[in-house]
């Protein structure tokens, strides 16, 4: 690991002053940056340590009906939150489906949303990669590409967010609050991570310096509690990345869906959105018929990038068989596998 | 440049000066502590090896800059059994053969008491595998640590309801 100034801002003020500084980075928890420092991946020349900041680590219920999540809340901590889990149920599956209950209880709200991709060419610094080095190509394009993105990638790029927290945080229109130079300013999620382009290194609507301080959940969000659903498909049951991942929420009204929610994880360089796939199921009936004219939707401009072809189809099923999911219900205790299609209790049909 | 930091390692408070910020939670206590019960397998956070309580939580202490936990309170296996008295997840690791070589017991068991403290898996044997995930064991002694698990849990609700008659 390259050695680096360790900083301890005791305010925000301080601190995105401190990381305004080229080569300086944010440090919460670490689990993802330490690891990357080890493998020469990330190489700062000064950690600002935002851990010891007060008032980032509240899970607060705000007077309009939304809800505001500190920065620095634990990814575990969130998730067992009761009251949480039981409005945001979604959410909560998502954030127990991912890493292991040690990371869980250590890594933060702030740094599970600016996680680097897992794409194995980023992280082995022998390998070309356009995001790690401005530039220098991209090993994955022809290299081990099964798990890579299959909607909006480039040429330049072809790796996926890993996030599980992220998809149904984007379904539910959450929002970003960042503390930056010229003061606090918010933007939605679904705008925080940026596609590749020709620019995969910038990887975030971020500035220098930006700290992210909070992340909120809209009043409309709670509409959604009794069917919301979050499913991923990962290549062993427990302590894996998504291969694909889907948040479904509905709310229905009179036997009719009123609203849907749908976004995928693991298909692009950041949660995906399914707008598409939301208008067609404004209306109508929750029938089968109906998630898979949906499903068909929301992957109509995927596009394998590599030996991945096998992940649109995939996606479509994981789509169909996450709206079902919610259409059902969301059950009363979150499953004994978060999120997994085997789960005992999934009760699902095979789309 | 140097930094002092105070922790509390296994009941007791240490001062220690880093003459280095890289230094790992994993590394001040194997290499300045010498507790070398906590191991470094992966030394990624991908293992579970290293698993110590922070503040009663669960970590992997070789993602985890010491200098970012100044102040903190810290159990390591060390400090489970009471002088020759084993913890009761340690005895039931013993009963139930939870292990082969030996190398990632520690970080299993500390993983499993951070857990039983968590309330997450009661005795679901299919809760226990998923909350135990972040702990591997090459030997593939799995059967006996899920054995093991229950039975500890077993006897803790066990001492609860006992304690609550």
């Amino acid at each position: 690991m390259k050695q680096f100034d360790y900083v301890r801002p005791a305010t925000v003020a301080e601190a995105v002053a401190a990381a305004a500084q080229p080569g300086a980075a944010y440090l919460a928890a670490g689990t993802n940056l330490l690891d990357l420092m080890k493998g020469g991946v990330s190489r700062p020349d000064r950690l600002v340590d935002v851990t010891h900041l007060d008032g980032l680590d509240r899970i607060e219920r705000l007077a309009d009906g939304g809800v505001r999540i500190g920065a620095l809340v634990s990814n575990a901590d969130l998730a067992h939150d009761a009251d949480f889990a039981k409005s945001y149920p979604a959410v909560a599956e998502a954030l127990l489906s991912g890493a292991s209950a040690q990371l869980r209880n250590a890594a933060t709200v702030g740094g599970n949303l600016l996680q680097r991709t897992r794409c194995a060419y980023f992280y082995d610094t022998a390998s070309r990669c356009n995001k790690r080095e401005a530039g220098s190509g991209c090993d994955a394009r022809d290299g081990e590409n099964r798990t890579h993105a299959v909607l909006g990638w480039s040429e330049n790029c072809i790796a996926t967010h890993p996030s599980d927290f992220c998809v149904p945080l984007v379904a539910l229109d959450a929002i970003v609050e960042i503390e930056g130079r010229n003061g606090r300013r918010e933007i939605a999620l679904d705008e925080l991570h940026r596609l590749p382009g020709d620019t995969p290194e910038r990887e975030s609507a971020l500035e220098p310096g930006d700290l992210i301080v909070a992340v909120r959940l809209p009043p409309a969000a709670r509409g959604f509690a009794a069917h919301a659903r979050y499913l991923k498909v990962r290549d062993r049951t427990s302590y894996a990345f998504a291969v694909v991942s889907a948040a479904a929420a509905l709310r229905i009204e009179n036997g009719k869906i009123a609203e849907a929610r749908l976004a995928l994880g693991g298909v692009a360089a950041k949660p995906w959105r399914a707008r598409a796939a939301e208008d067609v199921l404004r209306n109508v009936a929750p029938t089968v018929d109906a998630f898979q004219e949906a499903a068909w939707r929301a992957l109509t401009d995927a596009k394998p990038s590599g030996d991945n072809a096998f992940k649109i189809e995939l996606a479509r099923r994981i789509v169909v068989r996450a709206l079902t999911l919610a259409a059902a219900g969301t059950p009363a205790r979150i499953p004994a596998l978060p999120a997994s299609p085997f789960a005992s209790t999934s009760g699902a049909i095979h789309a | 440049m140097n930094h002092s930091i105070s922790l509390t390692v296994n009941g007791a408070r240490r001062e220690f000066v880093l003459d280095d910020p890289r230094v790992t939670l994993l590394d001040l206590l194997r290499e300045r502590l010498h507790l070398t019960g906590t191991k470094k397998g992966c030394d990624r956070g991908q293992c579970g090896a290293c698993t110590i309580l922070v503040d009663g939580k669960r970590i992997n202490s070789c993602l985890a800059l010491a200098i970012s936990h100044d102040g903190a309170d810290i159990l390591t296996i060390e400090g489970v059994g009471r002088g020759d008295q084993l913890h009761p997840v340690q005895a039931a690791f013993i009963a139930h053969d939870g292990f082969q070589c030996g190398f990632c017991t520690p970080g299993q068991i500390m993983s499993a008491i951070g857990m039983m403290s968590e309330a997450q898996a009661g005795n679901d044997p299919e809760r226990i595998r998923e909350c135990m995930s972040g702990n591997l064991c090459r030997c593939g002694a799995y059967a006996g640590i899920v054995d093991a698990v229950l039975d500890a849990q077993a006897g803790m609700d066990e001492s609860n309801q006992r304690r609550s008659a």
